[in-house]
């Protein structure tokens, strides 16, 4: 597994995780003070092209993080599903961000950059700031009147590759050369209507802006790495969880854990839709396995205590799916051990086992059935004070590393 | 033996703290290109290590729900919106971007003082008289914490962080952002020019 991110807590303590994002603030606040985001003036004078310092340092910074952090996943130090991507949702998004673009231009700052502008003395920094305060009080008190609004026109974890169709190199190149074009229209602009010297403009910059788009065409070589390639770089630690058959948990161990209230199982039921249709069980939901992996970006998604435990009638496609989701880093997740033919053994009743097909090859129902009632039947949700079932507990909560919010938290 | 008077020991404190903070010569600000590829590392140094991108309204709405949670506890266990920050015995502040924004502050604090850029004062564009200036960086503030709720983030949590993982919403927003700036800032050159 990719090393990086780290999970914090773990290695540094509660204290010490939080210190460490003290220190990448102190990073932040820094950085802008000094780029000159803590005077209105200068962050104004962008919307009027005499200084397009903002767009320089936005744009900058993007695409410099945005190479160094698919560099590192190209080469597999970094995860990406465990970075916080913004989840999409997109009329509010715009709509928030025309309302701060009006604030911009009115107040002069943005959250971050009034922060340092009252760090530094300036009272219209501290102005904002508490402007900021009131706008925020007064979204608390109001977001329920619009919540239907807010929470609209979500598309979860989606990405510009995602929406363009293009490989992820592609996409980045394209957005450095964007980019790259804005800062030449942006020098240009500031000729025009600030009389910036063009000969005072460090040559250096060049290079800069040859390395950036060199990085670009790289990763498009580098490629990202596919599923395949995350389960080949993992498969000596987690296949030997398989063999050992550490996460094939007992059809008990999965019946306890759905009455657990501390823990939320998800249960994923990978077979094609005419098994799934003629049984399984209750709140298992069908998702075949040529799809696993559209659904990664959703269970990344699910709180810290979720379990994940995946099911075929035996064990051969929910291994397939486990490789899938381990290799793409989703935490907690099991295959329930002798698949949907094992739990039928053990829950059914005599009118259900009485038709054993012994015919049934591989990852096939081994039991024939009259119809197709999904989980309509009292298999599909056993009492579990009438069982008295022994079974080795394998489920392990494992701390989750990716964060479950971020942006703004 | 002299005693001074409490007035007196304020002042000279005053002037000490006034010329500690402001005695540096004032530097000028950094080449901007320079300034965006030190923010891309700071930022490309908190996806590694944390998984998570920068922020700064989040940790202002949490500072705020704290505040709101000390005086009125039933009310924010009432409100769904605040429940999940304070709602019961939870600490809206123990959250990594809190931390992140005291750390924000403290940097740019030392960036200003070190460069010799602490200084009171507001900055205005020339035809604005202060106290105008303070109430539209107040209305701006304002329209900037509500957007950036609506939002779920800011310019930095959203634009710069969702930006750089390419997160489609970001970077809607991002133009959004934009776009609502250009189309107001004709209408008020006057505040700025």
């Amino acid at each position: 597994m990719a090393p990086f991110p780290v999970q914090l807590p773990t290695i540094f303590g509660h204290w010490g995780a939080l210190l460490i994002y003290g220190v990448i603030g102190f990073a932040f606040g820094y950085v802008l003070e000094i780029s000159g985001f803590g005077n209105s003036k200068k962050l104004a004078a962008q919307f009027y092209f005499k200084d397009l310092t903002v767009l320089k340092v936005m744009f900058g910074a993007i695409i410099v993080a945005m190479v160094l952090i698919f560099g590192a996943t190209a080469v597999g130090l970094l995860d990406y599903n465990l970075l916080w991507v913004n989840p999409t949702y997109l009329w509010p998004g715009i709509l928030g961000g025309l309302i701060m673009g009006f604030g911009f231009i009115v107040g002069g700052f943005c959250p971050g950059t009034s922060l340092v502008a009252m760090a530094t003395g300036k009272l219209d920094g501290i102005f904002f700031v508490l402007g900021v305060l009131f706008g925020i009080f007064l979204f608390g008190e109001t977001v329920d009147n619009f919540a239907i609004f807010w929470n609209s026109s979500y598309m979860g974890r989606f990405t510009l590759p995602e929406l363009f169709g293009l490989p992820t190199g592609v996409v980045v190149l394209g957005v450095v050369l964007m980019a790259l074009f804005m800062f030449w229209g942006a020098e240009k602009l500031e000729q025009k209507f600030g009389g910036a010297d063009a000969k005072a403009a460090p040559r250096w910059r060049y290079f800069a802006a040859a390395a950036v788009a060199l990085g670009g065409v790289v990763l498009i070589v580098l490629g990202q790495p596919t599923v395949e390639d995350r389960w080949t770089r993992l498969e000596p630690e987690k296949g030997q969880l398989l063999a050992d058959r550490a996460v094939q948990i007992h059809p008990g161990e999965l019946l306890s854990i759905i009455e657990d209230t501390s823990i939320k199982v998800i249960m994923l039921d990978v077979r094609d839709e005419v098994d799934y249709n003629i049984f399984h069980i209750l709140d298992a939901q069908h998702i075949p396995l040529s799809e696993i992996d559209s659904k990664v970006a959703d269970l990344h998604f699910e709180p810290a205590n979720a379990v994940f435990v995946l099911m075929s009638n035996d064990e051969t496609a929910a291994t397939e799916a486990w490789k899938v989701l381990v290799a793409e880093a989703v935490p907690n997740v099991y295959i329930l051990e002798g698949g949907i033919n094992n739990w039928i053994a053990t829950f059914g009743d005599d009118n259900l086992t009485k038709r054993f097909n012994a015919g049934a090859g591989n990852d096939e129902l081994c039991y024939i059935f009259d119809s197709a009632i999904g989980d309509r039947y009292a298999a599909s949700e056993p009492n579990p004070h009438a069982y008295e079932l022994e079974f080795t507990p394998k489920v392990k909560l494992e701390l989750k590393r990716g964060p479950t919010s971020g942006g703004c938290g | 033996m002299t005693t001074l008077t409490p007035t007196e020991t304020k002042s000279s404190f005053g002037q000490t703290l006034k010329r500690v903070l402001t005695s540096r010569k004032e530097k000028a600000y950094i080449n901007p290109y320079l300034g965006g590829i030190l923010l891309g590392l700071v930022l490309f140094g908190a996806f590694f290590f944390t998984g998570n991108g920068l922020g700064a309204s989040g940790g202002l709405n949490r500072i705020l729900v704290y505040v709101e949670d000390l005086i009125a506890p039933g009310h924010t266990d009432r409100v769904p919106y605040l429940i999940t920050m304070a709602g019961g015995s939870k600490n809206a502040l123990d959250n990594w971007v809190v931390f992140m924004t005291f750390g924000t502050i403290i940097g740019g604090f030392v960036a200003g003082v070190l460069n010799g850029r602490f200084k009171v004062e507001t900055n205005r564009g020339p035809q604005v008289p202060v106290k105008v200036r303070w109430v539209m960086a107040f209305i701006g503030g304002s329209l900037m914490g509500y957007g950036a709720r609506m939002a779920r983030g800011c310019t930095s949590g959203q634009a710069l962080s969702g930006g750089a993982v390419l997160s489609v919403g970001s970077w809607a927003f991002m133009f959004a952002v934009f776009g609502g700036a250009y189309l107001l800032a004709y209408s008020l050159r006057k505040f700025w020019n």
